[in-house]
Order: C-alpha cells, then sequence, then structure tokens
C-alpha cells in the first residue's frame, strides 16, 4: 500500500520534472549547446564529508553523472564528453585506481542493459583515449560497448579513458608524422631518380603539415566544437583535458563537489553560454 | 610566487565604449596596465611574463584598429627599449611575425637581440599569435625531422612536441597561472598545450582598470589552491 510520505513525494517528483521541462523550453528558445564536457571533480572529498568509503564517493557521482546527462539530453545537447580516468590518476595508489577500474567496469555493464539511459536515448559510446594503457578485461569491455552501441545515432556519449591532451596531441603528431614519411616514401618510388630531388621538395611543400592534419588524427575528432567545459567542486585549470578543443569554449567552474552538482548548474552554465553567445553574435555582425 | 604568469589582456575596447571614446583610447590606456604588470613582476620575483597581445583571429578587426596597433606596438617598444635593458628585462616574441609590418618585424628582432643577455624578467609578447597554429608547426619541424633522418618516429614524445614549441625560448615553458581580464571565461586560443596544468584565474576588470591591487587578488587565488597534478595529496 502506498503510504502518503512516498504518494507526496511522487507529487513532488512530478511537479518538479514538469517544472523543469518548462524550464527546459524556456531555455530552448535561445542557442542549445550542441557539446559540453565535464571534469567530474570532488567524489573523494564527497565521500569524506560525509563519512563514506572511498568507492561510494565514486558511485555518488555516477549517480550524479546520469541526472546530468539525463538533463543535457533532455535540453537537446547532442555531444556529450566526461573526463572519466586521467593518465595521470594511474599515480595514485594501485587500490584506488583498482577501485576505478572495477566501477568503470560495473558501469558499463549497467550502461548497456535494456533500461538505461543509453537504451532510453539511443546514445553511441566512444571510449576516447589511450586504450592501450587499460588492462585486458577493461579494454575489451570498453570495445564490446563502443560495438553494441554503434548503431546508435541520436546522441553522443565520449567517455575519456584513460586520456590526457598531451597524450592525445602526441597521438596526432605520430600519426601525421608516419602519414608524411609514408608518403614521402611513396614519391621516391614512383618518381624516376633525376627528377625526384626537385619533385620532392614541391610536393614536400604542398603536403606540408597543417592544423587540419593535425584535428583529422585527434581522439576527438569524432566531436564537433566544445561549447561549454564544467569542471566541478570550484577548481579552475583544465588537468589536462580537452586543451586543444577548449580555445573557443565557455568555461564553468561551480564550488559544487561533483555528486552534489545539480539541475541548477546546469541552468546556470546554459544561460552563461547563451549570454556569451548574443555578445559573440553581435561582435561578429560588426566586422 | 609563480614562476611563469600569462595574461590574456583583455577589455580595452570596452572599457573605451564605456567612456565613449574610440578603441585606440583603450589601447593605450592598456599599454599603461602592461607596464605596472611588467613593473609589479620584476619586483615580486616572478621569471616569465607572457601576455597576449594580438591573437591571428584578431586580424579581422576593422583594418584602421589594426594598424592603429601594430603602430602602438612599434612606438611603445622603441619607446621602452631603454628602459628595458635598465630593467633587466628580456623581450621575446612568439607567433607568426610574417605576417607583421616589415618596420615591426625588423624592431622585434633588434628589441630581442638587445635585450637577450637580460635575466631579472623575461617578457614573452604574442602577437599574430595562435595556439593551434603553434602545436601545428612544432608537428611540422619534428616531421621534417623525421624525414631528414635526424630523429626517429619512436623519438617522438611529449618533452619533444614542447622543445618544438615558440615558448621553447623560455626557462619555464608552461605559465603556472593564467590571468583574463573582462570576465570573459575562456581561453581564445591561446598557449593550449602549455597551459595543461595552469591555475585559470578570471578577472571581471576590464584591462585597462587591471592594476596591483587586482594582480594581488589574483595571486592570493593562486597560492590558495592546490595543485595535484592528477595523483592525490598524501
Amino acid at each position: 500500500m502506498e503510504t502518503e510520505s512516498s504518494v507526496t513525494g511522487g507529487y513532488r517528483r512530478r511537479f518538479t520534472g514538469f517544472l523543469r521541462k518548462c524550464m527546459f523550453s524556456v531555455l530552448s528558445m535561445g542557442p542549445v549547446p550542441n557539446h559540453i564536457a565535464f571534469i567530474m571533480d570532488g567524489n573523494r572529498r564527497y565521500a569524506k564529508k560525509r563519512n563514506l568509503q572511498l568507492g561510494e564517493g565514486h558511485r555518488a557521482g555516477f549517480a550524479s553523472l546520469m541526472w546530468i546527462l539525463g538533463y543535457c539530453y533532455e535540453l537537446g545537447v547532442k555531444y556529450v564528453t566526461i573526463y572519466a580516468f586521467s593518465i595521470d590518476n594511474f599515480k595514485r595508489r594501485p587500490n584506488e585506481v583498482q577501485v576505478l577500474m572495477d566501477l568503470m567496469l560495473e558501469k558499463i555493464d549497467e550502461l548497456l542493459k535494456e533500461e538505461s539511459l543509453v537504451r532510453q536515448y539511443g546514445i553511441q559510446l566512444y571510449f576516447i583515449g589511450n586504450l592501450k594503457l587499460l588492462s585486458d578485461n577493461v579494454r575489451e569491455a570498453v570495445e564490446r560497448a563502443m560495438e553494441i552501441t554503434a548503431k546508435n545515432n541520436k546522441l553522443v556519449l565520449l567517455i575519456c579513458v584513460p586520456y590526457t591532451s598531451t597524450d592525445e596531441i602526441l597521438h596526432a603528431v605520430e600519426e601525421s608524422c608516419q602519414d608524411k614519411l609514408d608518403h614521402s616514401q611513396a614519391v621516391k618510388q614512383t618518381n624516376g631518380s633525376t627528377d625526384h630531388c626537385n619533385q620532392t621538395s614541391q610536393e614536400d611543400h604542398e603536403h606540408d603539415i597543417k592544423v587540419v592534419d593535425i584535428e583529422k588524427r585527434m581522439y576527438m575528432a569524432a566531436a564537433p566544437d566544445l561549447d561549454i567545459l564544467i569542471r566541478s567542486s570550484g577548481e579552475t585549470r583544465l588537468s589536462n583535458f580537452l586543451l586543444y578543443q577548449s580555445d573557443k569554449c565557455q568555461l564553468y567552474s561551480p564550488a559544487a563537489l561533483w555528486p552534489e552538482l545539480g539541475l541548477w548548474h546546469f541552468v546556470w552554465a546554459v544561460l552563461s553560454y547563451q549570454r556569451s553567445y548574443s555578445y559573440f553574435e553581435k561582435k561578429r555582425k560588426q566586422l | 610566487m609563480p614562476r611563469h604568469v600569462a595574461v590574456i589582456m583583455d577589455g580595452s575596447a570596452r572599457w573605451a565604449r564605456r567612456r565613449g571614446l574610440p578603441a585606440s583610447s583603450g589601447h593605450e590606456a592598456g599599454v599603461r596596465s602592461l607596464k605596472e604588470l611588467v613593473e609589479l613582476c620584476g619586483k615580486w620575483g616572478i621569471r616569465i611574463l607572457t601576455v597576449f597581445a594580438f591573437s591571428s583571429e584578431n586580424w579581422s578587426r576593422p583594418k584602421a584598429e589594426v594598424e592603429f596597433l601594430m603602430g602602438l606596438f612599434e612606438r611603445v617598444i622603441e619607446f621602452e627599449l631603454q628602459n628595458f635593458s635598465r630593467e633587466g628585462v628580456r623581450i621575446s616574441t612568439i607567433g607568426d611575425s610574417s605576417r607583421l609590418p616589415k618596420s615591426l618585424q625588423k624592431l622585434l628582432n633588434k628589441a630581442e637581440c638587445s635585450t637577450k643577455d637580460n635575466s631579472r624578467l623575461h617578457l614573452v609578447v604574442a602577437v599574430s599569435y595562435s595556439g593551434k597554429s603553434d602545436i601545428a608547426q612544432a608537428c611540422k619541424s619534428i616531421a621534417h625531422r623525421v624525414r631528414d633522418g635526424l630523429i626517429q618516429l619512436e623519438d617522438i614524445d611529449e618533452e619533444l612536441i614542447e622543445e618544438e614549441l615558440a615558448t621553447s625560448c623560455c626557462e619555464f615553458p608552461c605559465p603556472d597561472l593564467l590571468i583574463r581580464t573582462s570576465g570573459e571565461l575562456r581561453l581564445s586560443n591561446f598557449l593550449l598545450w602549455q597551459l595543461a596544468y595552469a591555475e585559470l584565474f578570471f578577472s571581471e576588470a576590464l584591462w585597462p582598470d587591471f592594476g596591483k591591487a587586482e594582480f594581488v587578488e589574483a595571486l592570493r587565488s593562486f597560492q590558495q589552491r592546490l595543485r595535484r597534478y592528477g595523483s592525490r595529496e598524501s
């Protein structure tokens, strides 16, 4: 039998959900960000604050993530990127790294279940980073998740693990150099030895590495330009996350720890983006 | 104290507009703020100050404003050259100097040469600079070295890339603290690689209003932060 409190709780939830939908309808009359990224900082501090085990802090963080993803996709944001694990985080104590990897396996399984957000919204999963650094079982789970969701085409969730921006750029530079080397060798083989010196220097100049060559080899080439980057827990630094992609995006760093991040922080970030967007549109029209 | 401070000097044009003045007055007022900051950095033991004077995107501003800025840079550097030597300031520029007027290019070369032995403060001026282009030119340079057999593909690592970036002229290429004025919360294609672990401080003040008090506020904020670099404090 439903108790009075669960009936009241049910009404309250439906009313809050209705209010949220109204608010999002108003927000979507203005420019809606297409791509938002999150640095989910503060899980451990949250656990310490509430006298919880370390793993519980990260679990609370995951629950928070599901809410935030729901808000993003409800508003109409198509791409969400999250900083799940930095290559620098391997420097942490081995038992904490293990807790995080175990949690990741557990959550990947949950995300692929029938009733999950991924199924509900038709989300394609991308795991972004130097996957070779993951242990075999985690890498297999990650690759399986990408395969299963490859046909989803409505929305995209990019999970950066294990990732740093400098590693991503290094990888793009290595691939660009490899391609250029392969191209130079191919040119040498197809041209005669008498002409090849002049030809090679001209071709070299035409095929000199440009910004677009690096960009198309970045792990994040799967996503469009970043509109907003949000870091929780009040720290204002990028910690080697999406350095290349954040050149034009709006930065926002609320003081709330990640598991405490809520609807109002999200709304504030979008409003701040919309205010800045109209300023830049005005400036662009003046030029 | 941070060893290397970087500043995005934003808001000069807005400052002028609010006072009903032309943009040029805003930029001139901005020069005074920069002079004060250079003095404070020298006095307080900050080793490197990198300032974003003109981005590659700024070339699309009105021609008159761009020409004024180029002229302003020339006048200021010409005027300050003796002061730099007296105060031990070393000046370097980063960015695509090929787009600058020839007279400015010549002056910048002269300034870099004549101040290269100064060691109290290293002032790095980013003119016609783009963080993305900086990374692309580093990559191009590395690719040429691989092509010429000077290095192997396997030798390419993050350190090598950092050595090829324009900021390799600095003793500490990566800023500890980035300050952006005018309340805008974005990096605008400035020092992207180099800002990996920098503390970011956003000041509401427009650049011509950024003075000692605002700088102290930024430094205090920096000193209160706990820098973990991905690991945990024990």
